[in-house]
């Protein structure tokens, strides 16, 4: 069984298709869906979404450049260790709290404070939103590793 | 509606039971992802449907659907989707170590310990 | 967050500093980086001397979980200024002694930051409030303690040494921690300040037997106490810088603590006292008993620490007994006072002693007593330093154990005078008990001296002894001269730190103005006691051949290690037999008992209370809602019933999205938005994966396997509507959403409820999620890098070197 698998994917390494329609549409969803996804992130406090969804949406937008070109192209337009964003994003969502802790509030209190800003008016600064960060870090992070561990399995 | 959408959860939850009580770890893991959904529709279910807007701060709003189900399941989902990864590459390994997906043949030896 | 909260942390902050150093920079031996830390702590807690003398108390606060009583309390009193100096001082000690034991060889990464937590620990549970931090900080010991003893951990002792400390002190604080919990139910706080107030509440209890005897689990198995001492002797296998340090000069003491710092709560209950007298007293004179068999050094060290931990243990129960039976009020703060001192003795004397054993396994390379001797000529340093130490331990004067022990023995034949009742013929059994334990204390040390450096040089040490390098002895030194020190001007330490120690142990404002001093005059009982325990000890080591044959008669069989041995066969045997008895090995039964469980238990229910409905309060059903429902409905069939895995891939894709409808028609933007995502990164998930998973999606399954489980489903999907149903009718209180509503601008200042829920209401929630996310990660990783068989090892190599 094993012998099989191999020989396909080698069979199939050969016939490496270059799918250029695929390739050209990804890209430009990609930057759709990852603004897309950022804009989530940082409306979620207001309207519908947040560290969750954004998170998941990034994924989703990486893997679809994963599929359209292979792990390479994808670490070379991104040349990052997913295991270092996941690890940032648990310091995240486990520091500021902390943080919060040490500046003598009780933990996971949140601080938050509006300022003005010539262009946009005023605009809300929130600590809950650097624990998203975490959030979308890590769930970023994860489900991407995931994919292209499974992915990158047996080649 | 909450009677229909509650026999539908049971309905799913009864359905995913089958399929994790089967003996291929493909349709084991379905049912675990079956149940999630399940559970995820009664739960929505216990916090009354249909009662008020979409839980987003609105001046013109009074009534709001009840937040609490939504966060709890919108935790669930995503935990969920980690259950479902994890599972399937547990099985796609131990398929690559037993060479089977039949959890009936994986049995192994009993410990000495 | 104050400097003294800093403080107790700086040893872990400072852990993580120390391994990034190790990892770069090895050229420095990595104790000197470690050193400053301990300096740093016994410098600022000394600045609390003044003011504790003062008998003022340092309270700081970090509210964690303020609402449960769940608080960063820092309380600073004599008695726990007193043990954390001790902590960080003996720390510092032990560290620069540590330079020159480890060679640069050894996993010192390891090592040290295993040192550190233990101080962050230690400090911890002596400076803390709180009973709940208290206990975390008390396991978190245990913890460092078990990774200390198993340091070198290729050896089989160390780790059944560390495994047995641990099960031991495990069982203790888990205990203890029951104890605790029962304390908080009877005064309503967690906060030991706040317990003492509320003593009246704790005296009128029934409750409170159960608790002290299950604190006094705790504060035994952590102390090495009859009966759970025989972990101790094991955790000998640990670096001899270690045992000087957790096992002699302060772990074993947070027992001491716990009951010194409990007292107030619990003198007035004849429990406690008896337990922790009697406990205390047969502990010391079993112990000294004992050491006198061992061979090895340690272990003569190790017994010797039980025994001393036993005699400060009974001083502390003598001190509740006067509360009890309301004696003397003197003798009470004798008690205490003495306890308090032979601490402080205790750990300048058994820290230096396991250092010189140290210095003496490290430059002879054994420490069997069989096998030195006559090391006098070549280690003339080390001599003098074992003599000082083992004669203060024997309590001789000019000495700091002498004062102590005198304490010791005139608080214990003053006991007498005690209103005993009913049990005043038997009260000289206290008395007898202190001289006989305080005799082989005498032996032993004796013997330590003796057999180490007197006698006939054997020659077939490992090693050729000659004297430790100065790095070695300068903690020896140190802790030698303190020694003498505190034997010539014991009253450097009454006023300052001792009276306001035994002050807290009192609960009492009133200063003591204890005067130590050596010459009590010839009147003194307790004077003919140690020169009686001279005599007598002195006899019995010099014809030490004529009498030890009764060490013979103490088989393995009888002993309490043998009962541990076995206890842990057999209770592995048991649960062997009765995990088997059920634990068939397939997935399919563990899944069947579940749910099996859920249908019984269910139906149990409904049996006893009966399903009432009640369906007046329901929304309206649109088209668009059932026309979902039936995609659903029929999706669920296509999966049950194809072959094909890539349809019903594709129709669990499609129950998904149909889900996703529900919760746009439900009005909950949030859930369809993730569903959607997870949908595609799920379907994304699974076809990555059916590359490498086999075509056919189930196996030929019998008749009967499926009409079984076809019941068993059935079973458990009617259970789960009427469940649902029966939870809908019934809504036995409101829900606590409104709170989320009303408060979600105020207090969170965000307008999308579920992201403020998630974020900030029910943040912790989201916290271990996304740790469950990350691990889920992290164990998938293991899964497919992880190489089980030989073959895939090579497959490795072979790629590598290709």
């Amino acid at each position: 069984m094993k012998h099989t698998l191999k020989k396909t994917e080698t069979e199939k390494g050969q016939k490496q298709m270059n799918d250029v329609f695929l390739q050209f549409v990804s890209k430009v969803v990609f930057f759709i869906v990852i603004m897309f996804s950022f804009n989530l992130f940082f409306a979620g406090h207001y309207t519908p979404g947040g560290g969750f969804v954004g998170g998941l949406l990034a994924a989703s937008a990486l893997i679809l450049l994963l599929i359209a070109y292979d792990k390479k192209t994808l670490q070379k337009m991104l040349p990052i260790d997913f295991r270092m964003v996941l690890t940032v994003g648990l310091l995240f969502a486990a520091g500021i709290p902390t943080l919060s802790f040490l500046f003598g509030t009780p933990f996971f209190t949140h601080q938050h404070t509006y300022i003005e800003v010539p262009v946009f008016g005023e605009i809300a600064l929130h600590s809950a939103v650097l624990f998203d960060i975490g959030v979308f870090l890590t769930v970023a992070a994860t489900s991407l590793f995931i994919i292209v561990l499974v992915g990158e399995a047996e080649n | 509606m909450e009677i229909i959408t509650i026999v539908l959860a049971g309905i799913l939850i009864g359905s995913a039971v089958y399929l994790m009580l089967s003996k291929s770890v493909i349709r084991i893991i379905i049912g675990t992802a079956v149940m999630s959904h399940g559970v995820h529709l009664m739960f929505l279910t216990m916090g009354q449907l249909k009662r008020g807007n979409i839980p987003v701060l609105d001046d013109d709003v009074s009534n709001y659907a009840d937040p609490l189900p939504q966060a709890l399941i919108l935790t669930a989902i995503v935990i969920a989707f980690a259950l479902t990864a994890y599972t399937l590459v547990l099985a796609l390994r131990s398929y690559r170590e037993l060479g089977t997906d039949n959890v009936e043949e994986m049995k192994g030896v009993p410990h000495d310990d | 967050m104050t400097l003294i909260h800093l403080a107790i942390i700086l040893p872990v902050l400072a852990a993580v500093v120390v391994r990034i150093i190790y990892k770069y920079y090895r050229r420095l031996h990595l104790g000197w980086f470690v050193l400053p830390v301990p300096l740093i702590i016994v410098i600022y807690l000394m600045t609390f001397i003044p003011r504790v003398s003062n008998n003022e108390v340092v309270y700081e606060t970090m509210h964690f979980m303020p609402r449960i009583g769940m608080n960063f309390d820092v309380y600073i009193d004599g008695l726990g200024l007193l043990f954390a100096i001790l902590i960080s001082g003996i720390g510092a000690l032990v560290v620069l002694y540590s330079i020159g034991y480890l060679s640069r060889e050894e996993h010192l990464g390891n090592f040290y930051v295993y040192l550190l937590i233990f101080m962050t620990a230690m400090l911890g549970v002596v400076l803390n409030d709180n009973v709940i931090m208290l206990y975390l900080f008390w396991e978190l010991t245990s913890i460092s303690s078990f990774l200390l003893i198993a340091f070198w951990h290729t050896r089989e002792r160390s780790l059944y040494g560390a495994q047995k400390s641990m099960l031991i002190t495990m069982f203790g604080g888990f205990m203890m921690l029951g104890g605790f919990l029962l304390l908080q139910n009877i005064t309503g706080t967690a906060s030991i300040r706040g317990m003492l107030e509320s003593v009246a509440l704790i005296q009128e209890s029934p409750l409170t037997p159960f608790a002290i005897v299950l604190i006094l689990l705790g504060a035994f198995t952590k102390s090495a106490q009859f009966p759970f001492y025989v972990w101790l002797p094991d955790a000998m296998e640990a670096p001899t810088p270690v045992s000087a340090y957790l096992h002699s000069a302060t772990m074993v003491k947070a027992g001491i603590y716990l009951v010194a710092r409990l007292t107030p709560l619990f003198a007035f209950s004849e429990t406690w006292v008896w337990i922790i007298l009697l406990g205390g007293l047969i502990t010391m004179t079993w112990a000294s008993f004992n050491a006198i068999s061992k061979d090895d050094l340690k272990a003569v060290l190790a017994f010797s620490t039980v025994s001393q931990l036993g005699l400060i243990m009974s001083l502390l129960g003598l001190g509740a007994l006067s509360v009890l039976t309301g004696a003397n009020e003197a003798h009470f703060s004798v008690a205490v006072v003495a306890a308090v001192f032979h601490l402080i003795n205790h750990a300048t004397f058994k820290g230096a002693l396991f250092m010189l054993t140290g210095i003496v396994d490290h430059e002879a390379g054994t420490r069997s007593l069989r096998k030195l001797g006559g090391l006098l000529t070549v280690m003339p340093i080390s001599f003098t330093l074992t003599v000082i130490t083992a004669l203060s331990m024997a309590g001789l004067p000019p000495f700091n154990g002498f004062l102590s022990k005198e304490l010791f023995l005139e608080a214990m034949i003053d006991v007498r005078e005690a209103d005993f009742g009913s049990l005043a013929s038997v009260s000289f059994i206290f008395p007898l008990l202190a001289i006989v334990g305080s005799i082989f204390t005498f032996v032993y040390s004796i013997l330590l001296i003796y057999g180490v450096f007197f006698g006939k040089r054997t020659y077939d040490t490992p090693k050729e002894p000659h004297e430790a390098p100065a790095l070695m002895l300068i903690s020896p030194i140190f802790l030698s001269v303190l020694v003498l020190l505190f034997g010539f001007f014991p009253n450097i330490l009454s006023g300052t730190i001792i009276d306001p120690a035994a002050m807290s142990i009192m609960a009492s404002d009133t200063p003591l103005g204890t005067h130590l001093y050596m010459w009590h005059g010839f009147n003194n009982p307790a004077l003919w006691a140690t020169v009686a325990v001279v005599i007598i000890g002195a006899l019995l080591f010099y014809f030490k051949d004529k009498w030890t044959f009764i060490y013979d008669y103490h088989k393995e069989r009888f002993t309490l290690n043998h009962l541990y041995d076995q206890g842990l066969i057999y209770s592995r045997l048991g649960s062997h037999k009765v995990t088997d008895s059920y634990m068939s090995g397939f997935l399919r039964s563990y899944l069947a008992y579940i749910f099996l469980f859920f249908i019984i238990m269910g139906a149990l229910t409904f049996l006893n209370t009966g399903i009432q409905l009640d369906f007046s309060n329901l929304a309206p059903v649109g088209i668009q809602e059932i026309i979902v429902a039936i995609i659903i409905l029929v999706s669920l069939a296509v999966i049950l019933a194809t072959k094909s895995r890539l349809v019903s891939i594709i129709m669990l894709g499609a129950i998904g999205f149909a889900m996703s409808l529900f919760f746009v028609f439900f009005r909950s933007a949030d859930l369809a938005l993730t569903q959607l995502a997870i949908e595609t990164v799920t379907t994304a998930l699974f076809l990555v994966c059916f590359y490498h998973l086999p075509k056919r999606s189930r196996h030929e399954e019998r008749v009967r396997f499926k009409m079984t489980n076809f019941l068993i489903a059935v079973g458990v999907g009617v259970m789960a509507i009427l469940l649902g149903l029966s939870a809908y009718s019934n809504r036995l209180f409101d829900s606590i959403s409104q709170f989320h509503i009303d408060n979600v601008y105020e207090l969170a200042a965000g307008g999308n409820m579920v992201n403020v829920i998630l974020v900030d209401f029910r943040g912790f929630d989201t916290l271990f999620e996304t740790l469950v996310f990350g691990i889920a990660g992290v164990g998938i990783y293991g899964l497919m890098k992880l190489r089980l068989n030989r073959k895939d090892e090579q497959d490795e190599t072979h790629a590598k070197k290709d």
